[in-house]
């Protein structure tokens, strides 16, 4: 009855009154002067903030990238792709890049292992709502110290005197004392222990909250089809999580290969650079060598790095 | 929904489309008509000077702040607005203003960074200023020039003595502070063999601020009146002095007697191994007394100069930091900048400025007043007196990446990867192109 009376062409009327809403219609819809750049006016405070924030930074970066000594010489000239070069050929640059791979590689692969493991503990029937409480909030500790403290308690705790050698050597794992973040067999491998410890709770609450959106119509089809815990976990959440834990892990090799204040912190890029990553190279050949143009391209090679990442994680979003 | 109601939604979105742009725009001239002015004068002629530095901090609180209201009382026209912060973001800012050309109008300095702002033209040649404001400068006790030209003017000064600890020299039975370099190796190997994680001495080589190479390193090549450098300013590391210092270091780190985790130490922990009682001895700056007696105020500890050569008899080297000042290049107002520089360096301000930082006077005839002061600070000005300031870093171009380059060497040689002839020689190679 309702539909009869919102259909005009169902209504007695209909007919008369046709031409004269199409009229109201067009005049409704007739453009007026500089209407097309009226949604430009509601884009153009985003447009400006990104143009002046990032477009003119970015750009002014590539522009140096391709001069000789810019910012501390008074005129700079042009310079081609030497810096490029210089920066390609840099033996410091190459163990950058290997160390960067190495650490955002295996934070990565840790942070979802991790992550995923705590969440689908925190998932579980089997734990009570109160015990589930407490372990969130032990678990999600990490996530909320800052760099800083987090770089001074393992600072303290991977010292040669300090507790992790204590126990380790009380218990009997180890006979003598390691300088975890000054060796340089150890140093990187401590690093990115460090920052598997401060990322993984954010990825564990991610993936816990995909976990949630799971139905459990589908757990219990699967268990009447007989699927065993393996089976209903690799071929009903792991498919069901695939979305979640894809863009996860392209945003965290994003932010890992951005790492820079952890890891300043804590090594600085030693010992003997094995902890030199591609964010601390360029912050030394800007900050400490004034080489601003090599930092430029560094920069600029790090950026052209982080876009493809970047690429994949907008395909991915595009695809879901 | 009526047509009336459409064209009044019509133009509000016209309107308000028209009203965010404007506001932006609005916006964004006001932001470029501040920017890039540092200081300001008001209507009735006051002028308004930026103070960037990193010692109001590192002073007792409000103090530094009493001692600029006393330089406006002297000079009402003028109005001085602190920008304080920790040294490495100080540093960072004074970088990109350098850059940007919008350095505040006067600048703390540390001397490590004088060559490249100089170079930049972003200070300005102090010598003209001294020049023009009829400045007696025979009252400093030292300034930093770059091809005769003043840049700098240490304002006031932190030696780096040896500091002992009494109770583990005692206890592990050294008598007296070691005085020679093998006195030092000696001392340091018995108080290693009182164990249970003590050491001798504490060196920090962490390459991300490097200056462990100026403190910890060189300076036992300044204690024997050895120099880095030809008398020419060029890099002199294959020289016999260097090689005779890495060699030393070397030694100490073959015997064992060198904290674990030198390669990645830093100052503050080289501080917290001493306030603690895990190592016996290190090179530091005295500003670290009130520190470490804050942590422990049971420590028994002594300063003492730092060991020379055994056949050495000298006058002795004493590395140095500074609290620098300068002026910006782009200040507009640099006459009224260098009479803030001036007061500073006047007798009285500079003593004062000096007693409350426990440091040494830049000008030669502030005195300052250790009575209320530890007991140590007297017994280092003595040792200051005595021997002559040495820091052969300051003032040099990209003193901070050279120090960062021979410390790689110096961490490969500590590690039994180089030989101390291949590091020296790869130091010198790295060197040579910026000296």
């Amino acid at each position: 009855m309702e539909t009869a009376k919102l259909d005009p062409a169902a209504s007695p009327g209909a007919a008369k009154s046709a031409p004269e809403s199409s009229a109201v219609r067009r005049r409704r819809t007739r453009p007026f002067p500089g209407q097309r750049v009226v949604p430009f006016g509601y884009l153009s405070p985003t447009l400006i903030l990104i143009f002046v924030l990032m477009i003119i930074p970015i750009a002014m970066v590539v522009s140096y990238s391709f001069k000789d000594n810019v910012i501390v010489e008074q005129n700079p000239v042009f310079a081609g792709l030497a810096n490029y070069t210089t920066v390609l050929t840099d033996p410091n640059f190459l163990a950058a890049l290997k160390n960067t791979f190495i650490f955002i590689t295996v934070s990565t692969v840790a942070h979802l292992g991790l992550g995923l493991a705590f969440a689908t503990m925190l998932n579980t029937p089997l734990l009570g709502g109160v015990t589930k409480a407490i372990f969130r909030i032990v678990y999600i500790l990490p996530w909320l110290f800052t760099v800083a403290v987090i770089a001074v308690i393992w600072r303290l705790m991977l010292d040669p005197s300090g507790v992790v050698n204590y126990i380790l050597t009380t218990i009997g794992v180890m006979r003598e004392e390691v300088s975890w973040l000054s060796d340089p067999n150890t140093a990187l491998w401590a690093l990115t222990f460090i920052n598997i410890w401060a990322g993984f709770p954010f990825f564990m609450i991610s993936i816990l909250a995909g976990l949630q959106g799971i139905s459990p119509v589908l757990y219990e089809a699967a268990s009447v089809d007989g699927a065993t815990a393996y089976r209903r976990f690799r071929n009903v959440t792991i498919p069901q999580l695939k979305p979640v834990l894809l863009s996860m892990a392209v945003l965290d090799l994003i932010w890992t290969s951005q790492q820079f204040a952890l890891i300043w912190m804590t090594t600085g890029g030693g010992p003997l650079n094995v902890t030199e990553m591609l964010s601390t190279y360029t912050y030394k050949q800007a900050f400490s060598s004034y080489e601003f143009a090599t930092a430029s391209a560094a920069a600029v090679i790090v950026l052209l790095l982080t876009m493809i990442l970047a690429f994949f994680y907008v395909r991915l979003q595009k695809e879901r | 929904m009526t047509g009336g109601s459409t064209r009044l939604q019509g133009r509000t979105r016209r309107l308000l489309g028209v009203m965010a742009v404007a506001v932006l725009s609005a916006t964004a001239v006001g932001c470029g008509s501040n920017s890039g002015s540092s200081a300001g004068t008001s209507a009735d002629g006051t002028v308004t000077l930026e103070f960037a530095q990193w010692w109001a901090p590192e002073l007792p609180a409000g103090s530094f702040d009493k001692l600029m209201s006393e330089f406006t009382a002297q000079n009402p026209k003028i109005k001085v607005k602190l920008l304080s912060g920790p040294y490495a973001s100080t540093k960072q800012q004074l970088v990109s203003g350098a850059a940007s050309r919008t350095l505040p109008d006067v600048v703390g300095l540390d001397g490590a960074w004088v060559s490249d702002f100089a170079k930049q033209g972003a200070i300005a040649d102090l010598s003209e200023l001294m020049a023009a404001a009829k400045y007696d400068s025979s009252q400093l006790a030292s300034q930093i020039q770059i091809k005769g030209k003043t840049y700098m003017i240490p304002v006031v000064n932190f030696v780096y003595p040896l500091f002992v600890n009494k109770d583990l020299l005692s206890k592990a039975g050294v008598k007296t502070p070691p005085s020679t370099r093998t006195e030092f190796l000696d001392a340091a190997k018995k108080i290693s063999a009182l164990g249970g994680n003590v050491k001798g001495w504490a060196l920090p080589l962490d390459t991300a601020v490097p200056n462990g190479i100026q403190n910890d390193v060189m300076s036992w090549l300044w204690a024997s009146g050895g120099s880095m450098l030809t008398k020419d300013g060029k890099p002199d590391l294959t020289g016999q002095g260097v090689k005779s210092t890495v060699e030393y270091v070397k030694s100490l780190n073959d015997a064992g007697v060198i904290a674990p985790g030198a390669l990645t130490m830093k100052e503050q922990d080289k501080v917290e191994k001493f306030s603690t009682g895990q190592v016996g001895m290190m090179i530091d700056s005295l500003a670290h007394i009130t520190l470490i007696k804050k942590n422990d105020p049971k420590l028994n500890f002594t300063v003492v100069p730092i060991p020379a050569e055994d056949s050495y008899t000298g006058k002795r080297g004493i590395p140095y930091a500074s609290w620098g000042i300068g002026v910006a290049e782009s200040s507009e107002h640099k006459a009224e900048a260098f009479k803030l520089v001036q007061f500073l360096m006047n007798k009285q301000a500079n003593a004062e400025l000096s007693t409350l930082a426990n440091g040494f006077p830049g000008n030669k005839t502030a005195e300052p007043d250790f009575s209320k002061s530890d007991a140590l600070f007297k017994t280092a000005f003595d040792i200051y007196k005595a021997g002559y300031p040495a820091n052969e870093f300051v003032g040099l171009p990209k003193s901070e990446d050279l120090m960062r380059s021979f410390d790689e060497q110096l961490q490969l040689v500590l590690t039994g990867k180089q030989s101390v002839d291949d590091a020296l020689n790869k130091a010198q190679q790295a060197w040579a192109p910026v000296l």
